[in-house]
């Protein structure tokens, strides 16, 4: 049985390499991912290594604010000083304390007069110390007296700076221009940690402008005796500081931030490896497709070797085997693919972000997920179609083959109770916080009981739509030829639904987003210009706070705000605050109310004053008239009177402190103004004034509220063409399914075919026959798409109401715009086959058997 | 010969030679045949199997290359005519009829009886069309699929697509092959009368000496040569045309070779 298997395989090599495809394309994406992350994983690991590696101990203050909110992994710097250096060089075992005034928002301008940016990685700022951390200078000299810097090299180059050139730095105290003295790199070679971009003053310059504060520092790096190990040390300083620190070897640095973005790396897997899925989930569908259409077309063998005596299970046996041939091979093969794109995409990584790659590796991981998934899923797909080849009956080998439109009242109805499931599954995924899991299995079964649906569905939508080709002889042949067998034709546009399915979900929703911001904007925000920046990194960039004033002088400024983001303890807990310069008009501003006739007023509140959100008070249990006290970054605890209690709209939530919070900052500079402007003043005027105000500035910029709009927009896009673009994959595979249906069909009826040929249908008649029938599957398959698609977005926006989703838009030209792409990818589908077709053979294909 | 006008024939093959394969394995399936099928007649090719029957055949309809000699239809030149060219010959002057598999499953009787009328665009002559359709004698089936009917009325629907667009010339490769002596009756008798009453050509091979009487004439072809021909044939000439051609094959083997 086993040398049957074998040979019918090899005699039926095209399809199963086709379908052997599916599941390479698959296992790559997955594979290619654990590659991926686990390269740029070690990478990191590597870099943050070797940056540490010249450090023994680092000393930190406790951070004044336990500043770990939702969203921010940085904690908030403290401050040290000369005493504290003191206390720790007492310790015994300690050689020296290095210290380190250093700061994120160190931002260079280069010599385009753009600022240096990068894509993740921080710009610190701070001070030079020779030979601390590994540090060396490379070119010139360091830093002299307070109008010297040096950078490092790779942020040189990136700036187009040579030593000796003046350079322009922004930072949280404002911007300045100093002459470069030299650059830097790092031992071994490097010429930077990791795409971090750095610039380092002298000592005072770092603490003036990076801190804020003269005399402070943020951290020690200490030297340990010779013989001396750096943990003992470590326990030491500890020990005998009573604890007044955060102490750590460089060692532990080095892991705890390698973890931090391995962190984010894990996150970037998992959504990689939903992606992966999806176009594996779509790879079941062509698989099962492919075998269902072999046991077909291989009926009378099937039979014959039946009445030759074989057995059901090895029936069964026969067909499964050949499922797990094809599952290994596309798993190796997959795999070996997956090993090379994940090296590709880190070695792109890399390049992009200036990363050291650690050597490539296949982690274990990759194999197992390759191997499961890869064998897994074939066999899964393969069961289906090896039990109906079980079910042939030996007579078949007698009687013409004829394949009996079975009926699909059970598939439907099976169909509509999955589909059920389904949705009820993804409705409680979506209740209350959300469940992954049961939203995916649930959307994972509303597309199968879809799937069992479409042959039913399919009936009349083929027919339907075949219609509109109907008009030549070849269009309605093509039509027919869809509509001849339902269950092929339904599982062929089911996979492709998958794929459309996906994105019309994602662009429902973010269109919807996109309606409920411009919605929300256009009731609630009065203001009419906005001053903001592009933030390539975590921290916002900002302007100078003297700006304020300027702006409030032009004319045709009724009111402007501003807005400086910073971490403060309020009570026990942590929080992201704004700090409003002028409350009363920011409240009118974005159209705060107070939530109800005892939350106090919005109207008069002075410096000392804060508003809370209702759902914010009442987890804190404050009330109008408390006074909270509120830590921030720097400084003693402020006291803040609840002047009150404001309901939560769609632009501001939490705590929002009046502006005598401003002084306790490290840099009062905001980050966000809104200006309103006074009747009849011209718009493009003023923001021509404001803009002018912001020149020497290149990160920030100001905007009305329709560009502003259109930018988030923008975004929108942005990110639903990411979506899209992974998607594809799943896309492609579909389109492989109907390529390969296609093909497999019309080598089923090249006997037709031949005396379509016969009786005169030319080559072009022939190839537009192939075509519409492949468009008719597509659009089929892109219907179903789109319908399930806004199903399932609807779902997602109604469950979103509570986060500012407020709106269901349509997307009907993004709609649109999928169903043209879905014809054309019928008409690219067809290609193949139809050339196939047209090069059929009359002489070959009508001589009898 | 017995060409009666002095118009040209429906089809003619001039000295053609078709050879299959190479060096030891190559076959002369047709050996310098000249023959002309006039207008207005029915005529049957017989012999052996392997005699070449098929193979003239295809040539003559365009379907194949010949490796030397011309074939016309009307007065087209069929030898070096490309893909485009051959299809507006099939489309416009020749139509088939072949064993088995002659319909499109997807399409009705009269679905199937139009499609070369709309392949090529053209409306069927509502009179011919009333005519062939009463002669065909399918009554109420017109509307039934291929696998509703039985193979004679499939044989005979076929018949009637070759016959609505009013050929040049009709080439049949043993139409009642694979029917009962009943059927075949059926098909021979729309097929003559269709050369008897609106004067169609028809050229047909058979295995089969009592269809080879319904014709007006008999070709024999021996290894891709003719070697002899009979006018006005009966089933009994034919028997003894062939007895005398091939002593060795009896009739009986010869009729049973036609399921092959
Ligand atoms: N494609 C081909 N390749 C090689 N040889 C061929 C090919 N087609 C036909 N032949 C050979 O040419 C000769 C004539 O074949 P043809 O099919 O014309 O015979 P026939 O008279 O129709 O026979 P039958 O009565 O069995 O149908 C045979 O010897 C056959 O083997
Ligand atoms: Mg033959």
């Amino acid at each position: 049985m086993l040398r049957a298997t074998l040979k019918s395989l090899l005699a039926r090599k095209l399809r199963l390499a086709l379908s052997a495809f599916a599941v390479i394309l698959g296992v790559m994406f997955v594979a290619g991912s654990f590659v991926l992350t686990d390269t740029l994983g070690r990478s990191f690991e590597n870099m943050f290594d070797s940056a540490y590696a010249h450090t023994d101990v680092v000393v930190a203050p406790k951070p004044k604010v336990d500043g770990q909110y939702a969203g921010d992994s940085s904690p908030v710097p403290g401050v040290l000083t000369a005493a504290d250096q003191a206390k720790i060089e007492a310790v015994s075992g300690v050689v020296a304390a290095h210290p380190i005034a250093e700061a994120e928002g160190a931002r260079v301008i280069g010599s385009d007069g753009k600022v240096v940016t990068t894509v993740g990685p921080p710009r610190l700022g701070s001070n030079w110390i020779d030979g601390v951390g590994g540090a060396e200078i490379r070119d010139g000299h360091a830093p002299q007296n307070d109008n010297q810097v040096v950078l490092n090299v790779e942020q040189a180059k990136k700036a187009g700076l040579k030593v000796g050139d003046q350079v322009t730095v922004l930072t949280p105290g404002g911007k300045r221009t100093f002459e470069l003295a030299g650059t830097f790199g790092y031992a071994g070679g490097l010429d930077g940690r990791g795409g971090v971009l750095e610039v380092r003053f002298t000592d005072k310059v770092a603490q003036e402008l990076m801190l804020g504060e003269p005399g402070a520092y943020t951290s020690f790096d200490v030297d340990v005796a010779p013989g001396q190990s750096a943990a003992a040390v470590r326990d030491a300083i500890a020990a005998q500081t009573g604890g007044a620190y955060e102490v750590k070897t460089g060692a532990e640095l080095a892991k705890s931030i390698a973890d931090q973005f391995k962190s984010v790396l894990d996150g970037l897997n998992k959504v990689l490896l939903g992606f992966g899925g999806v176009a594996l989930f779509v790879g079941t569908f062509l698989i099962l497709n492919i075998f269902s259409i072999t046991v077909a077309q291989r009926t009378k063998e099937l039979a014959l070797t039946r009445a030759l005596g074989a057995s059901r299970r090895q029936m069964i046996g026969s067909v499964l085997a050949e499922a797990l041939v094809v599952g290994l091979t596309g798993s190796v093969l997959g795999l070996l693919a997956g090993l090379g794109v994940g090296w590709v995409l880190a070695m792109v990584a890399a390049n992009v972000s200036g990363l050291i790659l650690a050597p490539i590796a296949l982690p274990m991981s990759a194999v197992i997920a390759a191997f499961s998934v890869g064998i897994v899923i074939t066999v899964l797909a393969a069961l289906l179609p090896a039990l109906r080849a079980s079910r042939v009956p030996p007579i078949a080998a007698l009687q013409e083959v004829a394949t009996p439109d079975r009926p699909l009242t059970k598939l439907s109805v099976g169909g509509g109770l999955v589909t059920a499931a389904g949705v009820a599954l993804m409705g409680y995924g979506l209740t209350g916080d959300g469940h992954l899991w049961p939203m995916l299995g649930g959307v994972m079964f509303a597309f199968i009981g879809v799937a069992l649906l479409s042959p039913l569905v399919g009936k009349p939508v083929v027919a339907a739509l075949g219609r509109l080709f109907s008009w030549s002889v070849a269009g309605k042949l093509g039509r027919l030829n869809s509509g001849r067998n339902p269950r092929r034709t339904a599982i062929t546009a089911a996979a492709l639904m998958i794929g459309i399915a996906l994105i019309t979900a994602a662009s429902t929703v973010l269109t919807s987003g996109d309606e409920s911001l411009r919605g929300a904007a256009n009731r609630e925000v009065h203001a009419d210009l906005l001053v903001t920046g592009q933030n390539s990194t975590d921290v916002m960039p900002t302007f100078t706070r003297s700006t304020m004033d300027d702006i409030r002088k032009i004319p045709g400024v009724a009111s402007a705000t501003s807005e400086v983001y910073a971490r403060a303890m309020i009570g026990k807990n942590g929080h992201g605050v704004s700090i409003i310069d002028d409350l009363p008009a920011m409240a009118a501003q974005f159209s705060l109310k107070p939530a109800s006739a005892t939350s106090g007023t919005l109207s008069a509140l002075g410096p000392n004053d804060a508003i809370v959100d209702t759902e914010t008070a009442v987890d804190e249990g404050v009330r109008v008239g408390d006074t909270v006290k509120v830590v921030l970054p720097k400084g003693d605890p402020v006291e803040f009177r609840i002047a009150a209690i404001y309901a939560e709209n769609d632009f501001y939530g939490g705590y929002l402190l009046g502006s005598a919070a401003l002084t306790h900052l490290v840099s009062p500079d905001p980050a966000v103004a809104t200006i309103t402007l006074a009747g009849g003043a011209s718009e493009s005027a003023v923001r021509d004034q404001v803009g002018r105000l912001l020149a020497d500035n290149p990160e920030v910029s100001v905007m009305t509220k329709g560009e502003y709009l259109d930018q988030a927009s923008g975004q929108i896009g942005t990110l639903l063409t990411m979506v899209t673009i992974l998607l594809a994959l799943a896309i492609l595979i579909a389109v492989l399914g109907v390529i390969i249906t296609l093909w497999l069909s019309v080598l089923e009826r090249t006997r037709e075919l031949g005396l379509l040929r016969a009786i005169g249908l030319g080559r072009a008649a022939t190839m537009r026959m192939i075509t519409v029938e492949a468009v008719v599957i597509t659009l089929f398959g892109t219907l179903l798409g789109l319908a399930t698609g806004v199903g399932m977005g609807a779902a997602v926006v109604r469950s979103l109401k509570g986060e500012g989703i407020t709106d269901f838009a349509v997307p009907w030209s993004q709609l649109t715009a999928y169903l043209v792409a879905g014809a054309l990818v019928g008409v690219f589908a067809a290609v193949l086959p139809s050339i196939k077709a047209a090069r059929t053979d009359v002489l070959k294909a009508i001589a009898y058997e | 010969m017995s060409s009666e006008t002095t118009q040209p024939a429906a089809a003619r093959a001039d000295g053609i030679w078709k050879v299959y394969g190479h060096g030891e394995a190559q076959v002369h399936a047709l050996r310098g045949v000249s023959t002309a099928f006039d207008r207005g007649r029915f005529t049957a090719i017989m012999g052996p199997s392997g005699s070449g029957k098929s193979t003239l055949m295809h040539c003559l309809a365009g379907l194949d290359t010949v490796d030397a000699g011309h074939v016309f239809i009307g007065d087209t030149q069929v030898t070096g005519l490309g893909d485009a060219g051959l299809t507006k010959l099939r489309r416009e002057k020749v139509g088939f009829i072949f064993q088995q598999f002659n319909l499109l499953p997807t399409l009705t009787a009269e679905e199937n009886i139009l499609l070369p009328m709309a392949i090529s665009g053209r409306k069927p002559d509502p009179q011919w069309y009333d005519l062939v359709i009463k002669t065909v004698g399918l009554g109420d089936r017109l509307s039934h699929r291929p696998t509703e009917l039985s193979g004679g009325q499939q044989q005979r629907v076929a018949c009637a697509r070759a016959l609505v667009a009013r050929p040049e010339v009709i080439f049949a490769d043993e139409p009642t092959g694979n029917l009962d002596s009943r059927s075949s009756g059926e098909v021979l008798n729309f097929l003559r009368s269709s050369v008897h009453d609106f004067g169609q050509t028809i050229v047909m091979v058979t295995h089969d000496p009592r269809a080879a009487s319904y014709a007006d004439r008999v070709i024999f072809l021996a290894d891709g040569s003719i070697v002899d021909e009979l006018e006005k044939p009966t089933e009994g000439s034919v028997l003894d045309k062939m007895k005398s051609l091939d002593p060795g094959q009896s009739p009986d083997a010869a009729t049973g070779g036609a399921d092959v």
